[in-house]
């Protein structure tokens, strides 16, 4: 792999394999075998759960079923963060095949948004694209677009088609060289044991003195135990698209090259794997 | 853009410059003089020294400065001996110029000064008019003066020949001194200033010198150019007072500043009259305080009055050389220059640092702000010995100073009045700094008062009785210790004072030792430890005396690296030193990706895919040009559907849907189909064409206009991306590409079929699939290595860099990498045309029949200054319309070109019969893109040729040769793969400008000369890469060649009525051949292979919808044993310039034909393909 567009492929590609089983509480007429399928990491779960949802209402009665939702050991999983995200946080260093249970009733309102169609996925997924650009171009990049770009953008990411999301989103990641990079990088740092449901700050992606801020000066900044220090074991482990970059990365090239759709850079961190 | 320097000098008189890509000032070591002043233009820079002579620094250039020198030796017969040197009393001198009026015997050529040196020796021209003589190179006529002819005649009476010899200028990148060769130089010179050489291209690198002396005289010099760098003579200008500084443009902009303060504007200036005719007066910006100091650029002028403040003159331009008003600008300046694009350097009056106005644009002439340049010089650091030599020798230098303005006070009383020497003997007269050669000396004490009216010695006496650098020792005391070998006699103690407070703080930047040879940080440290606390602190900066930004190319968009603080440039080398595509975080971040693909997907690739592919659509509405007739444009529906091929490659369909006579109808085309995009911009549409091998054949292209040019691009990259993934085609060209140039500048490249150059059956060359590349070129060339160079518009050199995409190609079509800023310049033309009346004379009114007043070349078009537009929206304006005299055929000196009617041909002087007259306007525009090149500065070229090489060998230096824009031949050193923009150009001596070159297999290097004659460079080797001697090979008769292009063991040429020809007979013992070919007419340009393919640009050829010039043929039917090949292919255009397959060393699977299975027996030329090649022989096919 030579070029930095690959990373781009490989990041917009990865598949996550998953078994989905139905709860054991959901009432079934004759009883429900699980589901695979290979889930786009970057993209969300209502919105590539079709055949879940079709596979298992094959052996479920109408008036059982209310609205459908995920749950992974027992984490009811949040469809508005993308299922990379969702995987990297709750289920890394597991074995493969991802295994989340499906649900048709008891919805968990306290934890989860309601999903009932995908008008709502994209109103969600243009609006993070829209916050983003305007950390990264005072919005007017995004403002620019016009109507049909914005949907170029959602349909692309909707029908898993990469030439034609990019085609419009290598707009959203452009900068005046002078500036060295965007105003400001929207990240956001997921972490599994806290109350506060991600770490989302202004940060620039070069320092006042002009040098190019890295992974480590973000981490530094919003979440120092996440480094580890000399000769101490590691604790945590900083996850972004199933990889962990070395923090010497510098934050300008993370943001223009393993953002998710929604352009934000997603950091996930976890605790290492203790063997 | 090229590497440019900033001169600038410090208070201690030393010269140091700045390069544009450097990041410290470099001290010119070789001086052995302190400087006043100095003045630079990009290939020189002049200053004043305090011997208070004039010294020229020509900078080294691989291109020499060489003059020829001529003389005509000349023979009548006699019929007792024949020829002789015997000739009639009223004949002309035996050696003459080639008018024979003057006497020239070849021992009466010296050398102008000792900055040059003779080449060789004298040596015969046996060139005549573009053919070799042979004869000695005497040529023949009745009697002198008249018509010579090679051959002698019964009648030749008379004979003569030219001999020739070289001198060569030395003196580069070193000080030399301008002799000063009349006594008419009373006084010595106080400030000097150079520019002009926007005022007419003729002759190359001409300048404007400007000097004012003590006494407030000005000077001219005359006769500067490229061959003459230091210039002829003198010439006095007189000037209505006593001018103290004067400051010349680049254009036609002189001012100076007078004595009393006003300032004087130079009018007439011009193109016949580069110093100008008269003087207007401009009175001081403020009324009170007179101007000290002026600069001034294309279009501006900026000046300083006596309180430093600073002030920008309104309305400048060269039809109004004074302006209009001042305006009182920010900061405190003690001098101002105005360089290059009109930017503005200073140095300012607090704190004596080089400030550079941000934000000069040619719509904002006046800028945004100041800012200071800060870095380190050179010897900050390290060289502590130097500087404390150089400190020694400005002890001198000041002594010598004192010595030098005595001597001036006897002449000139004035200027003597604060002569620093004797400062209480006079009564305290208003200071005026800058008016004294030892302005900087003066204005460093004043400006450590500033404002107040007092004489120098005050100053100096507070400067004594004031510690503020913490000296430990006293500053006599150091200066004892500072100079012990000072020999320039007993030093005026206030003198020594003043220099050595400032010696001090420099001495503790330096980290130097007064008492110690070994200079060591650690004793420093013990006698300054105040100074090093802080060792760049703020006051511990240079002091600045003079900046000169003459040769400075720089723009408010260059980047520059000379604000950062010390930090940030530490920081930004060493991200240079680790490229970030080497970074271990990049690895990583690969090596995981894999890994992670591997893991979570190689096991499950039996899984379902969540999402279904299915066909992408992208719609949009356009404007076709119709394919019947009437043809028009019409609104179209346009759609791409996208779709994944069996292979899983992608594939799709473009539709046009359309009306005709109410009904929907629609056009379709595969997207494997297409075989070329060609963005067709102007000013009134955003339009491109749609090549597919049918469209070809018809020369009728689908053209489509978008409503916007973002629209336009947004398609062309898409449709691309397209095209390429549905061919399977990514990432950068191979080196086996096919290079070529439209006549729109724009680049595209096609990856060769193995069967390309198949027999019998070659693939059709209108199914090459091409794909634009970034950029803007108007050659590109090529080898089979990967070498890849192109020449712009303005003949810079580009190399190029490895990636692909740039320009529109954005994001995926693009890559990240080794994409950078190409800027090309050209000229637009226009003609004024005029008639005769008996009335009037020439006016602008025509006859009725006449073409437009104001036309293009053709006149068939009205073109006037205001409704002609640049090319395209991407090239903007960058000059005003100007007369152009470069029209061949010559113009008188308002430019214009005589003709009895038009159209007809012209002639640069008027007749009796001429009626009519035009002159051509010329214009410049400016496109700034991208694409994967990198300029290789800084010679202009005209014409490059990179060694083919074929796909096994394994050469290490790739053999490149070039022509120069002025016609030089230049052979380039040190490319190879790896560095391809290789490291410097050897010059190779011709006796006339050549202007186009080639390189063949075996080191064959042919070129033609300007006068349209072939030459083949002998003995060119790995060892020799520059060859020894230049052999003539006369062109086929009476036609004049203008392109070489040499194969494996090929040679064409095309000469300038379109012939292509064939060199007959080259063989490896007689490389040079013995008789030229006639192969086909029609052709602009070849191109021939590693394999002696043959692929050219021809001209007029029919399609069966249109007829097309500039379209890519390649020749069929070339083998070894038939170089000439057989007929031609049509491939892509028209509108095609250039061409190379000098990259194509791709050998075709052999099929070999039954009556060609025995090589050994000699090629048939039977008469059928004798007969087919005169039938396919013109390119035009009707």
């Amino acid at each position: 792999m030579a070029d930095d567009k690959d990373v781009l492929r490989d990041v917009w590609f990865g598949r996550i394999p998953t078994c989905f089983t139905l709860h054991q509480d959901e009432v079934t007429e004759r009883e429900a075998e699980p589901f695979y399928l290979l889930l786009p990491r970057v993209s969300y779960l209502t919105l590539v759960t079709d055949k879940v949802k079709k596979h298992f209402l094959k052996v479920m009665k109408a008036e059982d079923v209310e609205e459908m939702w995920f749950e992974y050991e027992g984490t009811p999983l949040k469809w508005h963060y993308p299922i990379g995200v969702l995987f990297d946080l709750h289920a890394s260093n597991t074995a493969l095949p991802w295994s989340i249970t499906v649900h048709f009733k008891d919805f968990p309102e306290r934890d989860l948004l309601h999903c009932p169609s995908n008008s709502v996925i994209e109103a969600h997924f243009m609006s993070s694209i829209k916050e983003a650009d305007a950390l990264k171009h005072k919005s007017q990049v995004i403002n620019d677009m016009q109507k049909k770009d914005h949907k170029q953008l959602w349909m692309g990411l909707q029908n898993d088609k990469f030439d034609q999301f990019w085609a419009m989103n290598r707009k959203l990641m452009e900068y005046p060289t002078e500036e060295g990079g965007f105003r400001y990088i929207p990240f956001r740092i997921y972490q599994t044991m806290s109350d506060r449901p991600f770490i989302q700050k202004l940060f620039r992606p070069v320092s006042s003195e002009g040098h190019a801020h890295t992974l480590g000066d973000l981490l530094k900044e919003m979440y120092p135990a996440a480094i580890p220090h000399d000769d101490e074991v590691k604790r945590l482990q900083v996850v972004i698209h199933g990889i962990e970059p070395l923090l010497d990365t510098p934050l300008q090239w993370l943001s223009e090259h393993l953002s998710h759709p929604d352009n934000f850079l997603h950091i996930c961190v976890i605790p290492a794997p203790t063997d | 853009m090229p590497v440019s320097l900033l001169w600038a000098v410090d208070v201690y008189g030393r010269v140091y410059s700045l390069s544009t890509g450097g990041q410290q000032w470099e001290q010119c070591r070789d001086a052995q003089l302190e400087f006043k002043r100095v003045t630079a233009a990009q290939q020189c820079c002049w200053g004043i020294a305090c011997d208070h002579n004039i010294y020229l620094n020509v900078h080294a250039s691989d291109l020499p400065i060489r003059y020829q020198e001529e003389t005509y030796e000349n023979h009548r017969w006699n019929p007792v001996d024949g020829f002789s040197e015997r000739l009639l009393p009223s004949d002309r001198w035996q050696w003459s110029d080639v008018t024979g009026l003057q006497h020239q015997p070849l021992d009466s050529f010296i050398l102008p000064s000792k900055s040059w040196e003779w080449e060789a020796d004298w040596y015969v021209d046996e060139n005549f008019g573009g053919e070799p003589t042979e004869k000695g190179g005497w040529t023949y006529a009745i009697d002198f003066p008249a018509t010579y002819t090679k051959d002698k005649k019964w009648n030749s009476c008379v004979r003569r020949r030219r001999w020739i010899r070289y001198r060569r200028y030395k003196a580069r990148d070193t000080w030399a001194k301008i002799p000063s060769e009349q006594s008419g130089l009373p006084d010595p010179f106080n400030d000097i200033s150079c520019g002009g050489w926007e005022i007419s291209e003729e002759p190359r690198g001409r300048l404007s010198l400007w000097a004012v002396s003590l006494q407030g005289k000005v000077w001219f010099r005359d006769g500067i150019y490229h061959h003459n760098p230091e210039g002829s003579n003198w010439e006095e200008m007189s000037v209505p007072g006593e001018v103290v500084q004067i400051s010349c443009g680049p254009g036609d902009l002189v001012w100076a500043v007078l004595w009393e303060g006003q300032l004087i504007v130079r009018e007439g200036i011009g193109r016949d009259c580069p110093q100008g005719t008269s003087w207007v007066v401009v009175d001081s910006p403020s009324p009170e305080v007179g101007a000290i100091h002026v600069g001034v650029g294309v279009n501006v002028v900026w000046a300083i009055t006596k309180d430093n403040k600073v002030w920008f003159r309104r309305g400048v331009n060269s039809h109004n050389p004074c302006g209009s008003g001042w305006i009182g600008m920010v900061g405190e300046m003690i001098m101002i220059n105005v360089g290059l694009n009109d930017q503005v350097w200073a140095i300012g009056c607090e704190d004596r640092a080089v400030y550079f106005r941000q934000g000069v644009t040619s719509s904002e002439l006046s800028g945004k702000a100041w800012k200071v340049i800060s870095v380190p010089r050179d010897g900050d650091r390290s060289h502590s010995s130097a500087s404390a030599s150089s400190l020694q020798s400005a002890g001198c230098f000041f002594s010598g100073e004192v010595r030098g303005s005595g001597l001036v006070a006897s002449a000139s009383p004035e200027s003597f009045a604060d002569a620093p020497t004797e400062p209480a003997s006079e009564a305290p007269k208003p200071r005026i700094p800058k008016v004294t050669s030892d302005s900087f000396i003066s204005e460093l004490v004043s400006d450590r008062e500033p404002g107040k009216n007092t004489s120098a010695a005050p100053a100096i006496l507070e400067e004594e009785s004031n510690p503020a650098e913490g000296e430990v020792q006293d500053p006599p005391a150091a200066g004892i210790a500072l100079s012990p070998s000072q020999s320039g006699g007993p030093l005026d103690p206030q003198w020594s004072n003043v220099d050595l407070e400032e010696a001090q703080s420099q001495q503790a930047g330096a980290g130097a030792v007064l008492d110690s040879a070994d200079t060591c940080s650690l004793s420093s440290v013990a006698t300054y430890t105040l100074a090093l606390e802080e060792p760049y602190g703020a006051d511990e900066h240079p002091l600045w005396a003079w900046v000169n930004g003459g040769g400075c190319s720089v723009d408010c968009h260059s980047q520059l690296n000379w604000f950062s603080s010390l930090a940030q440039s530490v920081q930004s080398m060493s991200l240079s030193i680790t490229p970030a595509q080497t970074a271990a975080w990049r690895k990583q971040i690969f090596e995981q990706l894999s890994e992670r693909s591997k893991r979570e997907m190689d096991n499950f690739r039996h899984y379902e895919q969540a999402i279904e592919q299915s066909v992408w659509v992208k719609k949009g509405t356009m404007q076709w040009w119709r394919d019947w007739k009437p043809h028009k444009w019409m609104d179209v529906r346009f759609a791409l559907e996208q779709f994944s091929g069996p292979e899983g490659n992608k594939d799709g369909i473009l539709f046009i849907y359309y009306n005709f006579n109410e009904e929907k109808k629609y056009l379709h085309a595969f997207i494997n189909e297409v075989t070329i995009l060609v963005p067709v911009l102007n000013d009134s549409k955003h339009t491109f064409a749609i090549y597919t091998p049918e469209r070809t054949k018809q020369r009728w292209p689908i053209r489509l206009a978008a409503a916007t040019e973002l629209e336009m691009h947004d398609w062309l990259a898409l449709l691309s991306v397209s095209c390429c993934d549905s061919r399977g085609i990514q990432g950068p060209p191979s080196k086996q590409a096919i290079w070529s140039v439209t006549c729109k500048g724009d680049i595209f490249v096609s990856e060769p079929s193995p069967g390309l150059e198949a027999m019998p059956y070659p693939t059709p060359c209108d199914q090459m699939f091409w794909r634009q590349v970034g950029g803007h070129l108007r050659v590109v060339e090529c080898n089979s290595v990967g070498v890849v160079w192109g020449i712009g518009y303005d003949h810079t050199a580009w190399v190029y860099t490895g990636g692909y995409g740039g320009g529109f190609f954005q994001g995926l079509a693009s890559s990240t990498d080794n994409i950078y800023t190409q800027t090309d310049v050209k000229s637009i033309y226009i003609y004024e045309n005029q008639r005769w009346n008996p009335v009037t004379g020439y006016t602008n009114r025509g006859l009725p029949t006449d073409r437009y007043m104001w036309s293009d070349a053709s006149g068939l078009h009205e073109c006037t200054k205001t409704n002609t537009k640049p090319p395209s929206p991407h090239w903007t304006w960058v000059s005003e319309w100007a007369v152009d005299y470069s029209v061949s055929g010559g113009t008188d000196r308002e430019g214009w070109q005589y003709a009895a009617d038009f159209p007809a041909s012209y002639h640069g002087y008027k007749t009796l019969k001429d009626f009519v007259r035009r002159r051509r306007w010329a214009r410049k525009c400016k496109l700034t893109t991208t694409g994967p090149w990198q300029e290789v500065p800084p010679i202009p070229l005209s014409d490059v040729t990179i060694l083919p090489c074929t796909a096994q060998s394994s050469v290490e230096v790739v053999p490149l040769w070039a022509i120069s824009n002025k016609g030089d031949v230049l052979c380039r050193l040190g490319v190879t793969t790896l560095t391809p923009a290789g490291s410097s150009w050897l010059h190779v001596g011709t006796d006339q400008p050549f202007k186009s070159i080639s390189i063949g297999a075996a080191n064959q290097v042919w070129a033609i000369a300007r006068d349209g004659s072939a030459f083949y460079r002998g003995s060119v080797s790995p060892q020799s890469p520059a060859g020894d001697c230049w052999f003539h090979i006369p062109s086929p008769s009476k036609q004049k060649l203008k392109q070489v292009s040499v194969g494996r063991t090929s040679v064409y040429t095309v000469d300038e009525n379109g012939n292509l020809w064939y060199r007959q007979g080259v063989t490896p013992s007689y490389p040079q051949g013995s008789s030229w070919e006639h192969i086909s007419n029609n052709v602009r340009k070849v191109s021939v292979g590693p394999l002696d393919q043959v692929w050219i640009i021809a001209d007029k050829v029919q399609g069966s919808h249109s007829l097309s010039c500039g379209t890519v043929c390649h020749r069929l039917g070339v083998q070894p044993m038939e170089p000439k090949g057989q007929s031609w292919d049509y491939g892509i255009g028209g509108g095609w310039d250039h061409i190379t397959v000098r990259g194509n060393s791709m050998e075709p699977p052999r099929i070999r034909l039954p009556s060609l299975t025995d090589p050994s027996a000699p090629a048939p030329r039977s008469p059928l393909s004798a007969r087919n090649m005169e039938v396919n022989g013109n390119a035009v096919r009707c």
